[in-house]
């Protein structure tokens, strides 16, 4: 979350030449500062810039156009919920997954390898929109046979629920990528780790879990903040299956109004704006783990 | 005398198609200090990573403490029993010092943490770097990570330690620092395996030497006489060289 720091940080890279010249400095402050660029290494990196100068582009449109572009942020406001909500809940289960699948991936378990290898390969040659409308049309005809066919009433009488299949179908597909994620991050750590960890009498998991996935998670954060990225913008192909995020928003609206143009540039820029948001927050986040 | 801490019996261990051990048995008794020398790929640090179940050898027996080495129980026993330090020291980065000397204790033993911290502390304290308890080991030197192993290891209560070339990867002047740490454990009477080239080291501490090469122990005997007189002729061209 973004801390004081961070926003005096992000003053100081905005206004630091007129703050140069009028707060006052330390002797290493003024040390740092004779070096080009080595003032941002302890603040904030300076693509700050391109997120604000977005943002400012968004509150231009919405102060001096706010007819159609007001409406529109109004119409689609919901949708932006559900986009964000959407894209941080299945994050977390994603990551989730992804632990399991890459340990499955790294497994010695011949059983558990192959399991965690078919779901990563067959997940991982399937388009995430043809998952998606599965999951949506097929899944539930699936769920009911089986409930049926058991006499359990509870699958029988299932009512998809659209927000809830499209997560599942977002965390079966990145997690497969996730897993492969992992299973990189895993294999990275040195293997004397494991042996140090296994000759203190630690069993495989309890090693894994003590020691090799702490320091794996640090080395894939950024892949990972990739990942999240990627999510926020393909969690866009919901809108096919019944889900009323910020895209599927943006078409009702045009539906009614009329206005490609103004509705389809706006929806851009919300995008825009989070992911450039997500990265700089991504890269901040690296940065203050690789201080320690 | 009384029965051997570790039972060796004719091991056979292949990587591949190197026959790495062939037919290895040695005998250790309590209390003793056995320092292993050989030219490097000669199978001494497979031999010692054999003993707590590292590698895993094809055929033959090893027996520690009376238990032998086989199924995945008898292992977790006997590496409770086996300490070892490794060449590149093998510290958890993620951890500070001293949680590094107290995981293994919460999780594997089970103490509670103001016990594994105190049995921590005191170790640390033998192993000279009781100040840097709160250090990351990135934020120490070689010679003090290569301690800081050596009281992790301990902190187990081991009844066996192995040394797997502890100070080859060491700065010459951080080699003594390491090499008084073994010497004090092995006059307080450690049972105490140690691959390594320090001769110094050897002299000084060993009951008794070993040279191997190509898989095989080529001789043993006492320290003294091994590098003074030794018997073989592949001994003489190897002590030549490092001597």
């Amino acid at each position: 979350m973004p801390s004081q720091g961070f926003f005096r940080g992000l003053g100081k890279v905005f206004w630091r030449k007129s703050s140069d010249t009028t707060t006052e400095h330390t002797e290493t402050q003024k040390e740092i500062n004779r070096i080009p660029g080595a003032e941002f290494s302890s603040r904030l990196d300076p693509w700050w810039w391109l997120v604000v100068a977005v943002a400012l582009i968004i509150v231009f449109l919405l102060v001096f156009r706010a007819d159609p572009y007001l409406d529109i942020l109004l119409f689609v406001r919901d949708g932006l919920y559900i986009t964000v909500i959407l894209t941080v809940v299945s994050i977390v289960f994603i990551i989730i997954l992804g632990i399991i699948g890459g340990l499955g991936r790294v497994s010695n378990n011949p059983i558990i390898y192959l399991v965690s290898t078919l779901y990563v390969e067959i997940v991982r040659g399937i388009p995430l929109l043809v998952q998606l409308i599965w999951w949506y049309f097929a899944a539930p005809v699936v769920i009911k046979a089986i409930g049926e066919l058991l006499h359990i009433s509870a699958l029988a009488n299932y009512r998809s629920n659209a927000i809830f299949l499209a997560i599942l179908g977002l965390v079966v597909c990145y997690g497969a990528y996730m897993s492969e994620i992992f299973r990189a991050g895993i294999q990275s750590i040195h293997k004397g780790q494991m042996e140090a960890a296994r000759s203190l009498g630690m069993s495989y998991m309890q090693s894994m879990r003590y020691i090799v996935v702490p320091q794996a998670i640090r080395v894939v954060l950024p892949p990972v903040g990739n990942e999240f990225i990627m999510l926020l913008k393909d969690s866009s192909l919901v809108s096919v299956v019944a889900v009323a995020d910020l895209t599927r928003r943006g078409r009702e609206f045009m539906a009614t109004h009329f206005n490609p143009i103004e509705v389809w540039t706006m929806i851009a820029l919300l995008y825009l704006i989070m992911t450039l948001f997500s990265a700089r927050m991504i890269t901040w986040l690296e940065k203050r783990r690789s201080q320690r | 005398m009384s029965e051997p801490i570790i039972r060796i019996e004719n091991v056979h261990k292949h990587f591949g198609r190197v026959h790495a051990l062939r037919g290895v048995s040695l005998n250790v008794e309590r209390g003793e200090v056995v320092v292993i020398l050989g030219p490097s790929g000669s199978g001494k640090s497979t031999l010692l990573r054999c003993i707590n179940h590292l590698e895993v050898y094809d055929t033959g027996k090893i027996t520690v403490d009376g238990i032998l080495l086989k199924s995945a129980q008898n292992i977790n026993a006997v590496r409770r029993e086996v300490g070892i330090v490794f060449q590149s020291f093998n510290l958890f980065p993620h951890l500070t010092v001293i949680d590094n000397l107290v995981l293994a204790q919460r999780v594997v033993r089970k103490r509670e943490r103001t016990e594994s911290r105190e049995i921590a502390q005191n170790l640390l304290v033998k192993v000279g770097i009781a100040e840097k308890a709160e250090y990351y080991p990135g934020q120490l030197s070689g010679g003090q990570q290569q301690r800081v192993a050596i009281a992790r290891a301990l902190a187990m209560n081991p009844k066996i330690m192995l040394f797997d070339e502890p100070t080859s990867a060491l700065d010459p002047e951080m080699i003594k620092e390491v090499l008084d740490v073994m010497m004090a454990l092995a006059k307080e009477g450690m049972t105490m395996i140690v691959v390594s080239h320090e001769m110094g080291f050897a002299r000084a501490a060993a009951t008794r030497c070993i040279f191997m090469d190509e898989g095989q122990i080529v001789e043993e005997g006492a320290p003294e006489k091994l590098f003074s007189s030794p018997s073989q002729e592949r001994t003489r061209a190897f002590l030549s060289k490092v001597l």
